[in-house]
């Protein structure tokens, strides 16, 4: 018994940010002081506030210590943990008050987060099955094959409204049902845990803190439509990830959680890992089971849908990480608790990862309904530097951007359709007024033109011209025309392309061309970038009234661009800048600007 | 794993060392002063007593933690168990075995060991 767990965010950010040195730390600290037999260390998933890390929790007192530096490690172990003496100094700053501690639940970062598919990430370690069955682990597998048939199993979830959070949206009862009626010797259930959206981690996340929620849940869809193998596609570029979810696979066969007759119910289910190579086309469903089944990844047409017709050629079902984390709260909590959150038509909560122009990067779980607002003003802290909200991007290269005048948008599936966006896995990329929408909408391009396979011509011409004609524009040669023409081929991909890479990749340009067409107007009709980001578009002038002739500019230029005497204006060679920016920099008299 | 009974045995046995993190509000606080005064006087035996013996009684709602010098040292080590809607009980001179009395009498069965207060001290 222990009366002070040290816990330690062992999840990628925090370890690239030095946790791993910091529990090293603790442990050595510890035991100096001869705590070692009163306080347990614990390296734990990710607590979500992803910008402080590394970040370090002790309880009881749940206190929220943030950016750790393993030389304060000494002075948390003296003061804190020998003499019960708070460090407050470092402390995360939203959890002091003057005087007083507050909970960090009361902070603006968590205080409106509902966690229920994070429930455990920072709370329990990962690597201990038995701290993942204190928190009611293996519970719901239990009572499904105990206590319900796999009809009563796919009823609660369809009841629940649970619909799929890998971006699509589609009512994952549903999906088992299909599964359940088909009829075959054998059949599969499968995970996408192929997470490729720039800027989305959230899958990441769940399967660094959490990875037997991800087993419980597969299990029990095992068990709804009659299936007795898993595998979970992973991508290889989640190290620490995959470690985890070997040992938690380990430990759950070793515990006869996975296996044959599973709670002596004559059930059998096992799960295998296979991982990705990184390809984004990998993570649409009938490209990921011709991946597993050790093919080139690519999509093939759908009917038949995997449901009858899957992973070899077997019904089979296949869902997110962030889906399968719900659902054994669901069946312990019952489906009414699930539908009490969230809207009419999108049930429960979704983790967004935040990122961008935005204080608190992080990972944060709201209930379905919350609106863009409370997401990016209240939990994230706002646009820093005292720069506007311009607009943010949900969904990734599939999704779209949602402007500052529909910042009070309650997102949800159906909302998100309706304005141009999707919902995505749950990226959300904050932008202020530096970001130009045009260079955004190129960016995403540039993406989904890499990442094509190039199986359907749709897709592999149809997005590499798109990319051309906004390359144009970028580079102040476009055409009025250019931008009609853009908008047609737009259409013709969605309609078009073979799977759901193709038929979303134009949606980033879609929408920024339908709420910020001044801005495409004004690279090709006026020749500037609004927000000052196409190079082409740019150029940087000096002030002839404000320059104090200091040189620090012309010799801070890496091209010498910059002439100039001693205490006399400088002048920029506008032929030779190549718009880097250092000089605006260094400048301290605010002489020179870029237009 | 052949019963849920089983499972439920792991998560119970489980459950009693995981009390400490999560929520604390509702609990029985325990605080041991643990400053120098303190530590010198024996505190932190007297911490580790009611550590153990709260977990072998299987106490979920007890938060045993440590505070600085409340500022009698001559009294020391001084335990402070506050109980929501209680009025605060101040033991001195403690001592393990002490502890483990508290801890039987105070803490599992709601009644103040009266005689290690600090009203019978004085």
């Amino acid at each position: 018994m222990y009366r002070s767990h040290v816990l330690v965010c062992g999840g990628t950010g925090c370890t690239s940010s030095g946790s791993a040195k910091i529990i090293e730390a603790f442990e050595d600290e510890i035991r100096q002081v001869g705590l070692e037999n009163e306080v347990k260390v614990v390296r734990t998933g990710c607590f979500g506030l992803c910008a402080l890390g590394p970040v370090v929790i002790i309880y009881p007192e749940g206190s929220f210590y943030s950016r750790v530096n393993p030389d304060d490690v000494k002075e948390i172990v003296d003061e804190h943990l020998l003499k019960g003496r708070i460090v407050k100094r470092l402390l995360y700053t939203e959890t002091v008050e003057e005087d007083t501690v507050k909970s960090l639940n009361e902070t603006d970062f968590y205080k409106k987060q509902m966690r229920v598919a994070l429930r455990n990430c920072g709370v329990i370690n990962p690597e201990d099955i038995n701290e993942y069955i204190a928190y009611d682990g293996y519970q719901a597998l239990g009572k499904v094959l105990t206590e319900m048939t796999p009809d009563d199993v796919i009823d609660v979830m369809k009841r629940s409204g649970l619909r799929g959070r890998g971006g699509a949206g589609f009512p994952t009862g549903l999906k088992w049902s299909f599964a359940k009626a088909s009829v075959d010797d054998q059949k599969y259930v499968c995970c996408n845990a192929d997470e490729g959206d720039p800027g989305a981690f959230m899958d990441r996340s769940v399967l660094e803190g959490d990875p037997h929620a991800v087993l419980e849940a597969m299990a029990i869809a095992g068990y709804a439509i009659g299936a007795n193998q898993g595998y979970i596609y992973v991508r290889a570029e989640y190290p620490i990830a995959v470690k985890r979810l070997e040992i938690a696979i380990g430990q759950a066969r070793e515990m006869g959680l996975l296996g044959k007759d599973i709670f002596g119910s004559g059930f059998d289910f096992d799960i295998e890992l296979r991982l990705g190579a990184g390809a984004f086309v990998c993570g649409e469903e009938t490209a990921l089971m011709t991946s597993i089944e050790g093919h080139r990844g690519e999509p093939r047409p759908r009917p038949p849908f995997p449901a009858v017709k899957g992973l070899f050629g077997k019904p089979s079902v296949l869902n997110n990480v962030e889906t399968y984390a719900n659902i054994p709260q669901i069946i312990l909590k019952g489906p009414e608790w699930f539908a009490s959150m969230g809207t009419e038509k999108s049930k429960g909560t979704k983790v967004f990862a935040l990122g961008g122009k935005i204080h608190n990067t992080g990972l944060v779980e709201v209930p379905m309904g919350t609106t863009l607002r409370e997401i990016v003003e209240e939990i994230g802290g706002g646009v820093p530097n005292g720069k506007k909200f311009k607009a943010a991007q949900t969904g990734g290269p599939s999704g779209g951007c949602i402007p500052a005048s529909l910042i009070d948008t309650e997102i949800d599936y159906d909302n998100l359709i309706a304005i141009g966006s999707m919902m995505g896995s749950g990226g959300l990329i904050v932008m202020d007024e530096d970001n130009c929408m045009v260079d955004i909408a190129k960016f995403f391009l540039e993406f989904t033109v890499d990442e094509s396979c190039g199986k359907c011509t749709p897709c592999r011409v149809g997005t590499k011209r798109l990319y051309e004609m906004l390359d144009k524009i970028t580079q102040g040669r476009g055409t009025l025309e250019d931008l009609d023409k853009m908008e047609a081929l737009c259409h013709y991909i969605k309609e078009n392309a073979l799977c759901g890479l193709g038929q979303t990749a134009p949606n980033p340009v879609l929408s920024t061309l339908r709420y910020f067409r001044d801005e495409y107007e004004a690279h090709v009709v006026q020749k500037t970038c609004p927000a000052g980001v196409c190079k082409k578009l740019v150029s940087y002038t000096i002030l002839a009234d404000k320059c104090r002739g200091c040189t620090l500019c012309a010799r801070q230029c890496p091209v010498n661009a910059i002439s100039g005497t001693v205490k006399n204006p400088h002048v920029i060679d506008k032929e030779k800048c190549i718009k880097c920016g250092a000089c605006i920099e260094k400048c301290k008299f605010g002489a020179i600007i870029k237009k | 794993m052949k019963s849920l009974a089983e499972l439920q045995a792991i998560r119970d046995k489980m459950k009693n060392n995981m009390g400490v993190r999560g929520d604390d509000t509702g609990n029985i606080r325990v605080v041991v002063g643990m400053a120098t005064c303190g530590i010198a006087a024996g505190a932190r035996p007297v911490l580790q007593a009611f550590t153990e013996e709260a977990a072998a009684r299987g106490l979920t709602n007890v938060t045993i933690s440590q505070t600085g010098c409340i500022g009698i040292c001559q009294y020391e080590p001084v335990v402070e168990v506050m109980e929501p809607g209680r009025e605060k009980v101040t033991y001195v001179k403690m001592d393990p075995d002490k502890a483990e009395r508290v801890v039987a009498e105070h803490l599992a069965g709601g009644k103040v060991v009266t005689e290690y207060t600090i009203g019978a001290a004085k």
